[in-house]
């Protein structure tokens, strides 16, 4: 069974149909590309995804259960993970809280523990701190930890997103075009990153990305859209050479 | 591996100076209570000032709560003298009523009029922090309105007269012959409860999740929290600390009426908390203070009194805002001994 099957959707924007019967299979362990020219529904599919918006048609199977209809917060319990193409930090909260806040859901304690500090609080506190500093240290952030977000050069920030994306436990991890405003030397770093975390936390990725050399390198297969409908998909090789991908976006 | 040993080595560091830090706010309240009591006792301060202790106590309550909605959540909420309200009305019905030891029903009058504005901030809590927006600033505006119109109107019971026979009076009346339970102690032993359990609410998983919603609610909503429970919970525990605060100011004179806790002392609490600073409970301590006491010193001016406290509060307001003031901050030595005395954040 597909880790993520999606059947015909579509959503509407007034008369602007922004996705439309789109149809995708993303097995477990793998790593997907999603292209596209500019306003071709990329995003507004990962919104969709993640509940952000209601699809106006069309079935979400995560795991074989239908995530439509179930809010944001849910779906990630349900174990999809994400990052945000205009970079959505906590930004003034430290590196290592924007992080730890993305443990809530996996290391609990009350709110009575919290603010009488019961001993659970400490050893969770503790717990949290360990697991937040080993997944730091993948994206070498851990120097940074006390540094707040709004105060790290843009490529970092675009790390620290993944963490804290990555804390939650995903299965399925959906990146928003991780390399956009990073130089050609951390977009290699990050390529490297990125392939190390598909390996070391056993998760399959979807990412968004306008940089081809990204995509052909890392990923196994790939989906490319336009207005809205599946334009074509394959492995890079198949997708980069087929004439309708090269006058849609490569020729632009 | 040696930066692992690194790493443990500066960890242990930081918890021992940890255990200093507690150990330096334990003393600090206690040598602020000495020095408090102690210029009570030997009066040294005159009875204009004795009478502001309390004032300030319930001030510093008051705002520091309010700092948990507004700077720590983001929400802002006008109604924090409306839940002051309810539980000075309650605490107050309570005490007029009971025939306890005074200790004992204090403390139960205190835990109840925090309660009943606490269950009247979910109940207002819940329709206004599930909508996106400033609708908690217009709901809550109108709800400290409301409780105003609703005591106005209702006929309250009011201790027994000497045939033994339940006294009620008009709600517009207010209550009157209230025990003044409420001395400088109990307010001390009060904001410090309360200011401790703040500090510790923002330091735990619930208050980075409150953080967090605050600085970005769609990429709190991505990473499995469940915003609107978040922004009740803390828009609840605020209603708490201001009943709690209304049970106290409620037991400082023998009379309270409905018009002492209203919109204007929401705007009040407001202040504090801009002026302190959003998300600031140190800020907030201090310019609860400073802006209580204020009045009191400009009272030789007279007619000038209101103008001159409005000129200062905007000079000091861009004060905070300043290039001086953020030199300050920036100057280690100076961030060294204000992070002993952070509370908060
Ligand atoms: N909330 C919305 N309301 C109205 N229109 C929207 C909304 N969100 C997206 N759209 C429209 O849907 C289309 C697809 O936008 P989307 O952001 O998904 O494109 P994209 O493929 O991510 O593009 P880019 O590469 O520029 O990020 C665009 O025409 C956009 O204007
Ligand atoms: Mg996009």
């Amino acid at each position: 069974m597909a880790l993520l099957e999606v059947k015909n959707l579509g959503i509407s924007f007034g008369g602007l149909r922004a996705v439309d019967e789109v149809n995708l299979n993303i097995e477990k362990g793998q790593l997907y590309g999603l292209i596209g020219p500019n306003g071709a529904g990329k995003t507004t599919l990962f919104n969709l995804l993640t509940g952000v918006y209601q699809p106006t048609n069309g079935t979400i199977m995560l795991d074989g259960v239908n995530i439509v209809g179930k809010n944001t917060y849910e779906i990630n319990l349900a174990g999809i993970g994400r990052t945000f193409q205009n970079i959505r930090l906590f930004k003034n909260m430290t590196v290592l809280d924007n992080v730890k806040v993305a443990l809530t859901n996996r290391e609990k304690y009350s709110l009575f523990s919290g603010i009488l500090r019961f001993p659970l609080y400490f050893k969770k506190e503790k717990i949290m701190n360990d697991i937040a500093r080993d997944i730091l240290a993948v994206f070498n952030l851990e120097q940074e930890e006390d540094t707040l977000a709004s105060n790290l050069p843009y490529g970092k920030q675009r790390k620290l997103e993944i963490a804290r994306a990555l804390a939650t436990n995903p299965k399925l991890l959906l990146l928003d075009e991780p390399a956009a405003g990073m130089n050609p030397n951390e977009t290699a770093e990050l390529m490297d990153t990125i392939r190390l975390i598909r390996d070391k936390f056993n998760i399959t990725i979807l990412l968004i990305e306008h940089d081809m050399k990204l995509v052909a390198g890392i990923c196994e297969e790939i989906f490319v859209l336009n207005f809205g409908t599946e334009l074509a998909k394959g492995t890079p090789e198949v997708v980069l050479n087929d004439p309708a991908v090269i006058t849609a976006y490569l020729g632009a | 591996m040696s930066t692992n040993k690194q790493t443990k080595l500066s960890s242990n560091k930081k918890a021992i100076s940890k255990t200093w830090i507690v150990i330096f706010k334990i003393v600090l309240i206690i040598a602020i209570y000495v020095i408090i009591s102690s210029l009570v006792r030997f009066d040294i301060l005159n009875r204009q000032y004795k009478a502001l202790l309390v004032p300030i106590g319930v001030n510093i309550i008051l705002a520091v709560s309010l700092n948990v909605v507004t700077g720590f959540l983001g929400e802002l909420s006008l109604g924090h003298a409306g839940f002051m309200s309810i539980g000075a009305f309650t605490g107050a019905l309570f005490t007029l009523n009971m025939d306890m030891p005074g200790t004992l029903e204090f403390i139960i009058a205190i835990l109840l009029g925090g309660t009943i504005a606490a269950i009247f901030g979910f109940f207002i809590g819940v329709p206004a922090l599930r909508l996106r927006g400033d609708y908690l600033a217009i709901v809550t505006l109108a709800f400290g309105e409301i409780i105003k119109a609703i005591i106005k109107f209702l006929n309250l019971p009011s201790g027994k007269d000497a045939a033994g026979n339940v006294k009620m009076v008009k709600g517009t009346m207010g209550l009157s012959g209230i025990e003044t339970y409420a001395d400088y102690t109990w307010v001390y032993v009060a904001l410090v409860i309360v200011i401790v359990i703040c500090a510790n609410l923002i330091k735990s998983r619930h208050g980075r999740i409150i953080t967090s919603i605050r600085d970005n609610y769609l990429a709190a909503e991505s990473i499995g929290i469940h915003v609107s429970r978040y922004k009740i919970l803390a828009f609840v525990i605020a209603a708490f600390f201001a009943g709690v605060a209304g049970v106290i100011s409620g037991h400082n004179v023998p009379i309270i009426k409905p018009n002492d806790y209203d919109y204007n002392k929401s705007i009040d609490i407001l202040v504090f908390v801009v002026l302190g600073g959003m998300g600031s409970i140190k800020g907030s301590i201090i310019a609860a203070t400073v802006l209580t006491v204020l009045p009191e010193i400009l009272r030789p001016i007279k007619d000038y009194r209101m103008l001159m406290y409005a000129i200062l509060l905007i000079a000091m307001m861009l004060f905070n805002n300043s290039k001086f003031r953020a030199g300050l901050n920036e100057n280690k030595s100076l961030a060294k001994l204000t992070g002993l005395l952070k509370f908060g954040r």
